[in-house]
C-alpha cells in the first residue's frame, strides 16, 4: 500500500460508501453540540419525522451564551434561556447526553471534549462551531460545521465530504522563552495568511510542535481554521498518552493498552506526500500581537503598526487602511506603546490549566494598572477552574485586581453579558479580532495568556521577554 | 430546497476582502431559535446607524442597489464562524448568486444546503465584473446553472467551475439528509464493524437517559 498520512488513514477507517463523481459518506465518531448552532436542527429533523439515530455518540454542552457569574440566579436574557430550554428540550427528547450550566463538567466545548476524553485519537469528531479544529491536536480528524450539516449527522451519523488537499507545517527550532503556541499559530497565520489553508487538512509536525504540551497542541490546532483549514492535526505520541489516561471516558488497564498500540499506527508513514509543504523556524521568533481585524494582520511585540501603504496588492491595501481606522491605529505606532482598556483571558484558544498557571506566574504579587477597567479570567471548563482553585490560582489573580469568572465562551463572543464596549480597546488570548467580535465596534488584540496578563499589568503592550519571570510550563 | 437552474439579477457590490460571518450575521442574532427572518440583520454593523438608520456609507445601501440578487464581493468571503445563520441571511436578504475569488470552507458549503449558489471566479475576472457593477448602472448578470454561464447584456460571457454532484443537487434542489438515507443498509454495517461508544469509567455530571431512569 501506499504511504499515506494520518488524514488519509482516518478517511479511509471512516469511509462508509464512496461512489465516483460524488462525495464520500464519511463516518462521524462524536457529535459535539451546543446551545448556539442546533437548535433549527433539531427544529428540522423533527419538522422531517426522523429520529437522533445515535444519541450515544452525541454530547451536548451549555457554553456560549452562559453567564460566567452567578448561576444560581435566573436567567434574564429571554433569548439565551430560550436557548438553553430549547437544549435541554432537545436533549431530553433524543437521548442525547448533557452537560447543562449546572454541571461540575460543564464548559466551553471544545475545552471539555478533550478533558474527559471523549476526544481520542483516531476519530472523526464534528461540532457546529468552526473551532472543532482544537481536537486534532490529539490525532483526531475534527472539524467544524453548519446547521444544516449537524441535522445530517444526527439523523444518518455520517456526513458527505470532498477529500481536503494536505498542507504539511514543519515547526522547526526551540521554542524561546516567553514564546508560547499561541504565538507560533499565529506567525503561522501570519506566514500563509487567513485564507492560506482554505481547502487544506494541516497536520503539523517537527520539534517546535512535537515539544509542546497537550495545551499547547490544541491552541495550535485550535487556530487553525483562521488559516482557513477547517483541520488541524497533530500525531499521538507519549505526551499525548499520558494526557488521555485515566480520564472519565478513556478506556483503563488492559484497554488503554490495546487502545494505545492501535493509537500508534496513526501518524502519518515516513515519505507520505502532501499537497503543500510549509516551514516556519521559531527559533528566533518573538511574541506576537494582532493590530488589525484579521488574525493574520499580526506584528512582534517589538515592531510597529505597519504603513497600509507598505502592501503591494491594492486590496490587501485597501484592507489594511479598513483595518487600521477600525482599530484607531496610526502606522508606525509601536506596539509596546498601545494604549490598553480591558484584559480577557479566556476562550477555547487559552483557558486551559497550563495557560492559567502560566498567567498567574506573571500576575503573582503585581498589581493590574489602573488604566485597565476591566480584566476578566475565565476558565475554559469548571474542571480547570476547580484545579486552579485547588492550586490558588484564583487567589493570585484576584489579589492583582482581576475578575475570577465561572466557566464559558464569555468575552470571546460577547454572547453572555461580558461585552467589550464599543470604542474600547482589549488584550484578548481568543482567537478572533474580526470587527465587533468581543462588542459592536470594540477593537481586539490578539496574544498569549502570558502577553495579555503582562498587558493588564503594565496597562499597554509589553515584551514578556523583559520581564524575567520563569515561565517554565 | 428551492432548484436552481437560472437566474437573471441585479449586481451589488462588496468590494472587501476576507469579509467574516460575524459580520454577516453579529452575535446577538445567533441566539434565535429559528432558520427565518435573518435578512433584515445582515451585514447589521456595517449597514445601520444607532436606531437601525440605514448608513449611506454602506455600499448595499446606495438606491441603485436596492433589490440586487446577485453580490460580488472578494477572496475569502465566509470565512469564521460556522453559522449557517449567516447563508441564511444572505438568503433571506435576496440574493441567490454569490461571486468572489475564493470562498471559505465551512461558509460555501452551507451555501449549497440553502439553494445558495457560490461563484468562484479568477481575480481578474472579478475586477472586470467589478469595473461593469459600477460602471453601468442597474447592471445585470444572467446565471445558467446547467450550462455553468455568467452573461451580462455588454457580450460578456464567462464561464465557472462547480463540482458536478453540488450541481445535480443544486438543479434539483435535493435534500442530501434523504440521499444519504438511501445508504442505510451500508450505515449499518459499518456500524456492526466499528465499534466506537465511548465507555464511562468515572461519574460525570451529565444529563443521559440512563440517569434519568434511575
Ligand atoms: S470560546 Fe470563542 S471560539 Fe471558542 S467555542 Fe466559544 S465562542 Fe467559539
Amino acid at each position: 500500500m501506499s504511504k499515506q498520512t494520518m488524514y488519509e488513514k482516518i478517511w479511509n477507517a471512516h469511509l462508509v460508501h464512496q461512489e465516483d463523481g460524488k462525495p464520500a459518506l464519511i463516518y462521524i465518531d462524536r457529535h459535539l453540540i451546543h446551545e448556539g448552532t442546533s437548535p433549527q436542527a433539531f427544529a428540522g429533523l423533527r419538522a422531517a419525522g426522523r429520529r437522533v439515530r445515535r444519541p450515544d455518540l452525541t454530547f451536548a454542552v451549555m457554553d456560549h451564551s452562559v453567564s460566567t457569574k452567578d448561576r444560581t440566579l435566573p436567567v434574564l436574557d429571554d433569548n439565551a434561556r430560550a436557548q438553553f430550554e430549547a437544549l435541554w428540550r432537545n436533549c431530553r427528547e433524543t437521548g442525547v447526553r448533557l452537560f447543562d450550566m449546572h454541571s461540575r463538567h460543564q464548559g466551553i466545548v471544545h475545552i471539555i471534549g478533550p478533558e474527559l476524553g471523549l476526544t481520542q485519537p483516531g476519530l472523526t469528531i464534528v461540532c457546529g462551531d468552526s473551532h472543532t479544529s482544537t481536537h486534532g491536536a490529539f490525532g483526531a480528524l475534527a472539524f467544524g460545521i453548519g446547521t444544516s450539516e449537524i441535522e445530517h449527522v444526527l439523523a444518518t451519523q455520517t456526513l458527505p465530504q470532498f477529500k481536503s488537499k494536505t498542507m504539511l507545517i514543519r515547526v522547526t527550532g526551540r521554542r524561546p522563552p516567553g514564546v508560547t503556541a499561541k504565538d507560533i499559530i499565529l506567525a503561522i497565520i501570519g506566514k500563509i495568511g487567513v485564507a492560506g489553508g482554505t481547502g487544506h487538512v494541516i497536520e503539523y509536525a517537527g520539534e517546535g510542535v512535537t515539544a509542546l504540551s497537550m495545551e499547547g497542541r490544541m491552541t495550535v490546532c485550535n487556530m487553525s481554521i483562521e488559516a482557513g483549514a477547517r483541520a488541524g492535526m497533530i500525531a499521538p505520541d507519549d505526551t499525548t498518552f499520558a494526557w488521555m489516561e485515566g480520564r472519565p471516558f478513556v478506556p483503563r488497564g488492559k484497554d488503554f493498552q490495546v487502545a494505545v498500540e492501535s493509537w500508534k499506527t496513526l501518524p502519518s508513514d515516513p515519505g507520505a506526500r502532501y499537497d503543500t509543504v510549509v516551514e516556519l523556524d521559531i527559533s528566533q521568533l518573538a511574541p506576537q500581537v494582532t493590530w488589525g481585524t484579521t488574525p493574520g494582520m499580526v506584528a512582534d511585540v517589538t515592531g510597529v503598526v505597519p504603513d497600509p501603504a507598505s502592501f503591494a496588492d491594492p486590496i490587501e491595501r485597501r484592507a489594511a487602511e479598513r483595518a487600521l481606522e477600525y482599530m484607531a491605529l496610526a502606522p508606525g505606532t509601536p506596539i509596546t506603546s498601545i494604549p490598553l482598556d480591558r484584559v480577557f483571558i479566556g476562550s477555547c484558544t487559552n483557558s486551559r490549566l497550563e495557560d492559567l498557571r502560566m498567567a498567574a506566574q506573571v500576575v503573582e504579587g503585581r498589581r493590574v494598572s489602573p488604566r485597565i477597567k476591566q480584566a476578566l479570567v475565565v476558565p475554559g471548563s469548571r474542571l480547570v477552574k476547580a484545579q486552579a482553585e485547588k492550586e490558588g490560582l484564583d487567589r493570585i489573580f484576584k489579589a492583582a485586581g482581576f475578575e475570577w469568572r465561572d466557566a464559558g465562551c464569555s468575552m470571546c463572543i460577547g454572547m453572555n453579558d461580558d461585552v467589550l464596549p464599543a470604542g474600547e480597546r482589549c488584550a484578548s488570548t481568543s482567537n478572533r479580532n474580526f470587527e465587533g467580535r468581543q462588542g459592536k465596534g470594540g477593537r481586539t488584540h490578539l496574544v498569549s495568556p502570558i502577553m495579555a496578563a503582562a498587558a493588564a499589568i503594565a496597562g499597554h503592550f509589553v515584551d514578556i521577554r523583559g520581564w524575567g519571570v520563569g515561565l517554565v510550563e | 430546497m428551492q432548484p436552481f437552474r437560472r437566474h437573471t439579477g441585479l449586481v451589488a457590490p462588496l468590494d472587501r476582502v476576507n469579509v467574516d460571518t460575524d459580520q454577516m450575521i453579529p452575535k446577538q442574532f445567533c441566539k434565535l431559535l429559528t432558520r427565518e427572518g435573518y435578512g433584515k440583520f445582515l451585514f447589521y454593523d456595517w449597514r445601520y446607524l444607532p436606531g437601525e438608520r440605514p448608513n449611506p456609507a454602506f455600499e448595499l445601501n446606495q438606491p441603485r442597489y436596492q433589490g440586487a440578487s446577485i453580490l460580488l464581493t472578494r477572496a475569502n468571503f465566509g470565512c469564521g464562524s460556522s453559522r449557517e445563520h449567516a447563508p441564511w441571511g444572505v438568503a433571506d436578504y435576496g440574493f441567490r448568486v454569490l461571486i468572489a475569488p475564493s470562498f471559505a470552507d465551512i461558509f460555501y458549503n452551507n451555501c449549497f444546503k440553502n439553494g445558495l449558489l457560490p461563484i468562484t471566479l479568477p481575480d481578474e475576472q472579478v475586477d472586470e465584473l467589478f469595473r461593469r457593477t459600477y460602471a453601468h448602472p442597474g447592471y445585470q448578470l444572467t446565471v445558467d446553472l446547467e450550462a455553468q454561464t455568467l452573461s451580462d447584456d455588454f457580450d460578456l460571457t464567462l464561464t465557472f467551475p462547480i463540482d458536478p454532484f453540488r450541481k445535480y443537487c443544486l438543479l434539483n434542489g435535493l435534500d442530501d439528509i434523504g440521499l444519504t438515507l438511501q445508504h442505510e443498509d451500508k450505515i449499518r454495517a459499518f456500524e456492526e464493524k466499528h465499534q466506537v461508544t465511548p465507555v464511562q469509567y468515572d461519574d460525570v455530571d451529565m444529563w443521559s437517559p440512563e440517569r434519568a431512569a434511575d
